[in-house]
């Protein structure tokens, strides 16, 4: 099992608990559907498996890894090394090429080994032109951005790929063209996926999906 | 990597970065230029005269006496007789003496009255003996010596004859026009206020200030030849003279000697001492303009930093997303410093390439229009510590927007 969760409970300060999971485990490899409407917590858990909050109450253990017992600085190391993250949108440095992107996840990550290669290898799996590779992504097209975020999420070969909203600002086309290089690359990284919409064309592509209303018991919009 | 980020960074911000620099660049341009035209001065300053061990005047205050004798500044309060300074010179310890008559100029520049060991044994600098760039030492009664500026201005040459005024001013209303000298030799440039005199001989001042009836008569026995003629002519007076030692160790002992005298009451000074004594007085100077340089900096610094904190602001974003890739804030506190650090180490180059451009090209002009020698070599020990210390500045200037991106970073979530 890659992630499993217990008892977790989450409140901002001075605020309601938003969270509460008695129970959830992801399998090694699994690509995930998550949805539910905005404002139930889905981006505070994201941040709670991120280790970007501290957890409270309850455990989230990523691989053999509980988050609750490691300091923030170990959090930020654990998150460089093991998770991954596409967002909607902003998830490159704009003034840095995809090459120097890229080379920036491994910089925290604090691994060396064939990174060009890997890097190489990973961008033309994804479809990035090679004369692109040195460009300021800022220069790039939406499309082209968030396939880049594709291969900067997984160099690092992480454990679980978070994937925030990262069709929301493309078209239909590219739309269909980042999932299915998603899916195919997170496949063959042997990556769990756990990809957040709120879009129910995209479940299409997963073999399992769930309502996170369903999964937090302290949801309790009207 | 991380020096990468942070070159990218601030060259994706090229015009508010650029501004910052040349900012600083002004203020680390004013910083070096005031320390090192400063020391220069000090230097040049302390350079006025060197091997000789005492200056010996009336009695007076040590300052005034270094002002009037070396700087040619304000005026002697009196003069000692001839016969003290054979008397005082005859001591053992004596090896060279050089008398000198101050009080007379010409078109506004001051004339001395001395003789050949003056030549012969006064330096500046490092021991530097005075040259001769044309022509040679006065040999006849008539004969004048020039500093290189007064040459310069008043565009002498070997040969041309020049009337000496009574007193000082440019305008005077006695001339001693009977009696013209000849300019025979012009000193090579020396920095120094000898550049600024004519020497003469003590028989010459001497001669000009007799009555008219004596000036025919000494020219007479000129034309006529006569040897005897400077021995006729040694002065009762003088305003004061310059002593070398034998053996420095010497040197309080005669100073003693000297202003306890019982001839006559007369003073006598270490000129390295007295000069420092007056460098001391022209301190507050000094210290004002390092004021008004550090304040320049300092609002460059300030400068720096909102530019820095204004970035933060816009890049909130981006913070999010080194934070989300496994950046520490401790990272993003750093790669704020680095960039401040870049910035500033960028504008110390330029502003220090820029200071040796500016005196490179003016130094030949401030030599020969002022006298003024500034060496072009800025990296000196002290400018290297004021550089070293301009970066500790800029890191301690950067704390507030690095501290601002640390806790922005430490706030910051995953997801926007």
């Amino acid at each position: 099992m890659t992630i499993t969760i217990e008892d977790l409970s989450y409140a901002y300060p001075n605020q309601e608990p938003i969270i509460g999971i008695d129970h959830w485990h992801i399998d090694q490899g699994e690509q995930l559907f998550l949805y539910g409407p905005s404002g139930c917590g889905k981006s505070t858990l994201l941040n709670l498996m991120a280790g970007m909050l501290s957890i409270r109450q309850g455990q989230i253990k990523i691989l053999e890894t509980s988050l609750k017992g490691l300091s923030r600085h170990q959090r930020d190391q654990f998150r460089a090394k093991n998770i991954g993250y596409v967002f909607q949108q902003f998830n490159l440095i704009p003034y840095l090429s995809a090459l120097d992107n890229i080379q920036l996840a491994c910089y925290f990550s604090k691994r060396s080994d064939a990174v060009d290669d890997r890097i190489h290898t990973l961008l033309n799996q994804l479809h990035i032109q090679s004369n692109d590779w040195r460009k300021p992504v800022a220069n790039l097209s939406i499309g082209q951005q968030q396939r880049i975020a594709i291969a900067r999420a997984l160099i690092n070969q992480p454990s679980v790929l978070i994937a925030d909203e990262p069709t929301s600002s493309l078209d239909r086309a590219n739309r269909d063209n980042f999932m299915r290089v998603l899916m195919e690359t997170s496949e063959q990284a042997n990556t769990t996926l756990i990809f957040v919409s709120h879009d129910p064309d995209l479940e299409n592509y997963f073999n399992r999906s769930i309502d996170f209303t369903q999964l937090n018991h302290k949801y309790s919009c009207v | 990597m991380f020096i990468r980020l942070a070159l990218k960074s601030l060259f994706n911000r090229k015009g508010s970065v650029v501004l910052t620099i040349m900012a600083i660049l002004v203020s680390t341009f004013v910083l070096l230029g005031v320390e090192h035209i400063r020391h220069q001065a000090k230097n040049s300053f302390s350079n006025t005269v060197s091997g000789v061990d005492l200056i010996v005047g009336a009695r007076t205050g040590s300052l005034n006496l270094l002002l009037y004798s070396v700087f040619k500044l304000g005026n002697p309060t009196n003069n000692i007789n001839w016969d003290s300074y054979q008397a005082i010179t005859q001591d053992q310890s004596i090896r060279w003496s050089a008398p000198f008559s101050l009080g007379d100029s010409h078109r506004g520049y001051r004339v001395m009255g001395t003789d050949q060991s003056y030549f012969q044994y006064f330096s500046y600098g490092e021991k530097t003996p005075l040259a001769f760039s044309q022509g040679q030492t006065f040999d006849n009664i008539f004969d004048v010596v020039l500093g290189y500026e007064v040459a310069q201005q008043l565009n002498y040459q070997l040969g041309d004859q020049l009337v000496i005024a009574h007193g000082m001013g440019d305008t005077s209303f006695k001339q001693h026009d009977t009696t013209p000298f000849t300019v025979t030799g012009i000193l090579a440039a020396t920095g120094t206020p000898v550049d600024q005199t004519l020497h003469v001989s003590l028989a010459g001042i001497e001669a000009m200030h007799r009555s008219p009836r004596q000036q025919q008569e000494i020219l007479r026995r000129i034309a006529r030849g006569d040897q005897d003629i400077a021995t006729s002519l040694i002065p009762t007076s003088i305003t004061g003279f310059l002593v070398g030692l034998e053996s420095r160790l010497r040197i309080f002992n005669v100073q003693r000697q000297i202003n306890n005298s019982s001839l006559e009451p007369m003073t006598a000074i270490l000129p390295g001492v007295a000069l420092a004594e007056l460098w001391d007085m022209m301190g507050m100077m000094e210290n004002i303009l390092r004021l008004i340089s550090l304040l320049v900096l300092t609002a460059a610094l300030l400068g720096l930093s909102a530019m820095l904190l204004t970035s933060v602001r816009e890049r909130r974003q981006e913070i999010n997303l080194l934070r989300s890739i496994g950046a520490s804030p401790g990272f993003l506190f750093c790669l704020i410093e680095l960039e401040a650090v870049l910035i500033s180490a960028v504008s110390l180059l330029l502003g220090a390439s820029l200071l040796f451009a500016v005196l490179n090209a003016s130094q030949s002009f401030l030599a020969s229009e002022y006298g003024l020698f500034i060496s072009t070599d800025i990296w000196t020990q002290s400018n290297m510590l004021l550089a070293l210390v301009l970066l500790f500045a800029t890191a301690l200037a950067a704390i507030i927007p690095s501290l601002a991106a640390y806790r922005r970073g430490q706030a910051a979530q995953v997801s926007h």
